[in-house]
C-alpha cells in the first residue's frame, strides 16, 4: 500500500494505474491462498476417505486415491449403525425447530404485542437462560428425566433444547414483534377476532419468513448439539449423529478412511441443509446482530 | 382519557396466557435445575442413591485450593484469545478487504465465494471438526505428521500429545472453526454504510488503511460489540472441542471449566464438587457478560454526546 502513495504524482497516473493492478490481484491470491487453507481439512477429508490403508500409507495424504476404497463407509456405517442415527438426529432437530419457534412465537407475543409489564426483566431473563454454561442444568436435568421415566429418550433431549434455543427466538421475536404495525392488528380487531384469531390469522402469516430462519437456525444448531445428548442418551439406539462419530475415537478399528468417511457423512446432511436455506439463513445471521 | 388507561391495562393482563407456556417450560427446564444445581453444590454427594453429605461453602473453599480448578479458568483466557481476540481481529480485515476492495473490484460474486468458504466450518458439527482435526494432528498416523515424515522430518511432533504443544494446537483449530462467524457479521454491517461514503474518502486520497480506520471501524461499532460478547461466552462455555480432541488433556494442560464440571459429575461421581465447579462458571460468564454490555452501553452514550 505504501508503494502506491509514491507515485500518486500527475505524471505518474499511468504507473500508478497499473500498480494498482498490480495490487489488486495481490490482495486476491492472498484472500484465494486463505480461502484454500480453511479448505485444506475438507479437502483431506475428501482425498483421504475413499483411500486404502495401503493407499495411504504408501502415498500419504495428499495424493489422489488409486482406486475408489469404500470399505472404510461401509465399516462407519455398520458399526454406527447409521441409518438410524441419522433418523434420530433428524427426528430431534425437526421437532425441535417446529417446537421451539412455536414457542417463540407464542411468548414473543405477550412480550412484543401484548407488551405486558415487566418484559424487559422478562427478555433479559431468557438471554441470560440461553448463555448458561450446561453443566449448570445437566445432573438436575439427568435426574428429573430418570424420576418421570425420560431417561435415555429422544423427548428429554427434545423438551430440553425447545426451551434452550426458544430463548434465542424469544428475544428475536419480541424485538420484530414490538414494531409491528399497529393499523393492523386494530383493523383486525375492530373485525371481531380475538386475541388467538389475531395470533393465528394476522401474526403468524406475515412472521412466516422471520419463522422459516428461525426453524433453520434451531434445526442446525440442534444437530450440532453434543454434550446434552451425549449426557442424556445413553444407549446406541438412541444416539446422534455427532455422538456416534465421537464414540468410534480411540478405536483401533477407525483408520483413516473410517474417520474420513464416517466425518464426511455426518457432516453431509448439515452441509445439505444449509446449502438449500444459504440465503434465508445470512439474512438471519444479518438480523441476528442488528438485533 | 381515564378508559383508555384503564383499557390498556386491561389489555396486557389478557395476553397473560400466552406467556404461561414459555414460563412454566423455563422455569422447569432451566430455573429450577439451575437452583437444584446450586442446592446440590452445598453437599458431598456421589450421585443416584447415595447419601447426600451436607458440606455449606466446604465446595468452594476446597475448589480455592484446587490446582485443577486454577488451571482449567486460566485456559479459559487461551479460549478467548482463540475464539474472541484472533478471529474478531482477522475478521475485521477479511471483512472489510472482501468488502471494500475486492468486492468492488472483482465484483461481488466473488467477495461471496470467499465469505461462504471462510463461513463453511462454522456448519459443520464441532464433533465432527474434532475428529478430522483429531486425526490430522495424530502423532503416528495423522497427515501433517505424515506429510512431515515424507519429507525426512525424523521425529515429528505430538501435535495433541505434547503438554507444551496441546494447547496451541486446541487454539489453532478454535480459531479455524470460529472465523466465519465476525466475517459473514461485519460484512452483514458494512451493507449499511453508505458506499458515497468510500468514494468521497476515496476521491479524497484517503488510501485503504485510512478508510478502514475512519469509515469500517466506527461504523460496525454495535456489531463488534455483538460479536465479542457471544464469542466470549461461547469461549468460556467450550466444551466440545475439548472433549474430541484431547480430554483436558495432557496432563490437564486443555482442561477447561465446562470439562472439568462434567469430569466431576459422571467421571469422578463428586456430584457436589461438579456443581460447585459449574456454578462458579456461571457467575463468571453472567459478570463477564454484564462488563462487556456495561461497555457497550458507555461507548454508546460516548458516541450519542459526541455528535
Amino acid at each position: 500500500m505504501a508503494a502506491l502513495k509514491t507515485v500518486r504524482a500527475p505524471k505518474d497516473v499511468v504507473g500508478a494505474r497499473h500498480r494498482r493492478g498490480v495490487g489488486r490481484w495481490v490482495v486476491l491470491v492472498l484472500a484465494g491462498v486463505f480461502a484454500l487453507a480453511m479448505l485444506s481439512p475438507f479437502v483431506l477429508m475428501l482425498l483421504n476417505a475413499f483411500k486404502s490403508p495401503q493407499d495411504y500409507s504408501q502415498n500419504g495424504p495428499l495424493s489422489l486415491p488409486t482406486e475408489f476404497y469404500t470399505k472404510g463407509l461401509i465399516n462407519f456405517w455398520n458399526r454406527t449403525e447409521f441409518p438410524l442415527k441419522l433418523w434420530n438426529s433428524i427426528v430431534i432437530s425437526s421437532v425441535v425447530a417446529v417446537l421451539g419457534s412455536l414457542l417463540s412465537l407464542v411468548t414473543a407475543y405477550a412480550i412484543g404485542i401484548g407488551r405486558v409489564k415487566g418484559r424487559t426483566a422478562l427478555v433479559a431473563v431468557f438471554l441470560v437462560a440461553n448463555m448458561l454454561p450446561q453443566e449448570a442444568i445437566i445432573y438436575p436435568l439427568f435426574t428429573m428425566a430418570n424420576a418421570v421415566g425420560l431417561s435415555n429418550s429422544p423427548w428429554s433431549v427434545i423438551i430440553i433444547f425447545t426451551v434452550i434455543q426458544s430463548a434465542f427466538g424469544i428475544y428475536l421475536l419480541s424485538s420484530v414483534l414490538s414494531t409491528f404495525p399497529t393499523e393492523l392488528l386494530e383493523a383486525a380487531s375492530l373485525d371481531g377476532a380475538g386475541r388467538f384469531r389475531i395470533l393465528v390469522s394476522v401474526v403468524f402469516p406475515s412472521m412466516r419468513p422471520t419463522l422459516g430462519v428461525l426453524m433453520v437456525f434451531f434445526f442446525i444448531w440442534t444437530w450440532n448439539e453434543f454434550f446434552i445428548p451425549l449426557v442424556m442418551l445413553t444407549t446406541n439406539a438412541t444416539q446422534t449423529v455427532p455422538i456416534a462419530l465421537s464414540s468410534l475415537q480411540g478405536d483401533r478399528l477407525m483408520d483413516a478412511p473410517t474417520t474420513n468417511a464416517g466425518a464426511l457423512v455426518s457432516l453431509l446432511p448439515a452441509l445439505i441443509f444449509f446449502l438449500i436455506f444459504q440465503r434465508t439463513l445470512t439474512r438471519g445471521v444479518t438480523a441476528g446482530a442488528v438485533k | 382519557m381515564a378508559a383508555t388507561t384503564r383499557h390498556r391495562r386491561a389489555t396486557w393482563v389478557a395476553y397473560l396466557p400466552y406467556l404461561l407456556p414459555g414460563l412454566i417450560a423455563f422455569g422447569v427446564v432451566i430455573g429450577y435445575p439451575l437452583a437444584t444445581n446450586v442446592y446440590y453444590s452445598l453437599f458431598r454427594w456421589k450421585g443416584g442413591l447415595a447419601k447426600m453429605n451436607w458440606y455449606g461453602l466446604g465446595n468452594y473453599t476446597d475448589l480455592l485450593a484446587d490446582d485443577a480448578f486454577w488451571v482449567s479458568f486460566r485456559n479459559s483466557l487461551a479460549m478467548v484469545v482463540a475464539m474472541v481476540v484472533v478471529p474478531t481481529l482477522i475478521g475485521l480485515v477479511l471483512a472489510a478487504v472482501l468488502f471494500d476492495y475486492l468486492g468492488r473490484r472483482f465484483g461481488t460474486r466473488v467477495a461471496a465465494v470467499l465469505r461462504a468458504t471462510y463461513y463453511l466450518p462454522q456448519i459443520l458439527p464441532v464433533a465432527v471438526a474434532g475428529v478430522v482435526w483429531n486425526w490430522i494432528l495424530n502423532a503416528q498416523t495423522g497427515a501433517i505428521n505424515v506429510i512431515l515424515s515424507s519429507l525426512g522430518v525424523v521425529n515429528p511432533p505430538d501435535w495433541l500429545g505434547n503438554p507444551a504443544l496441546a494447547m496451541p494446537s486446541v487454539m489453532l483449530v478454535l480459531i479455524w472453526v470460529q472465523i466465519g462467524y465476525p466475517v459473514v457479521i461485519f460484512m452483514a454491517a458494512l451493507q449499511r454504510v453508505d458506499p458515497e461514503l468510500y468514494e468521497a474518502a476515496e476521491l479524497d486520497g484517503a488510501d485503504w488503511i485510512n478508510r478502514f480506520r475512519a469509515i469500517t471501524l466506527p461504523q460496525i461499532k454495535p456489531e463488534t460489540f455483538v460479536v465479542t460478547l457471544t464469542c466470549t461466552v461461547a469461549a468460556l462455555k467450550v466444551f466440545a472441542p475439548v472433549y474430541v480432541l484431547t480430554r483436558g488433556g495432557p496432563e490437564g494442560s486443555t482442561l477447561v471449566p465446562s470439562y472439568y464440571s462434567f469430569l466431576n459429575f459422571f467421571d469422578k461421581s463428586k456430584v457436589g464438587y461438579g456443581a460447585a465447579v459449574s456454578t462458579v462458571l456461571t457467575v463468571v460468564i453472567i459478570v463477564v457478560a454484564v462488563v462487556i454490555l456495561s461497555f457497550q452501553a458507555r461507548s454508546e452514550r460516548r458516541d450519542r454526546e459526541g455528535r
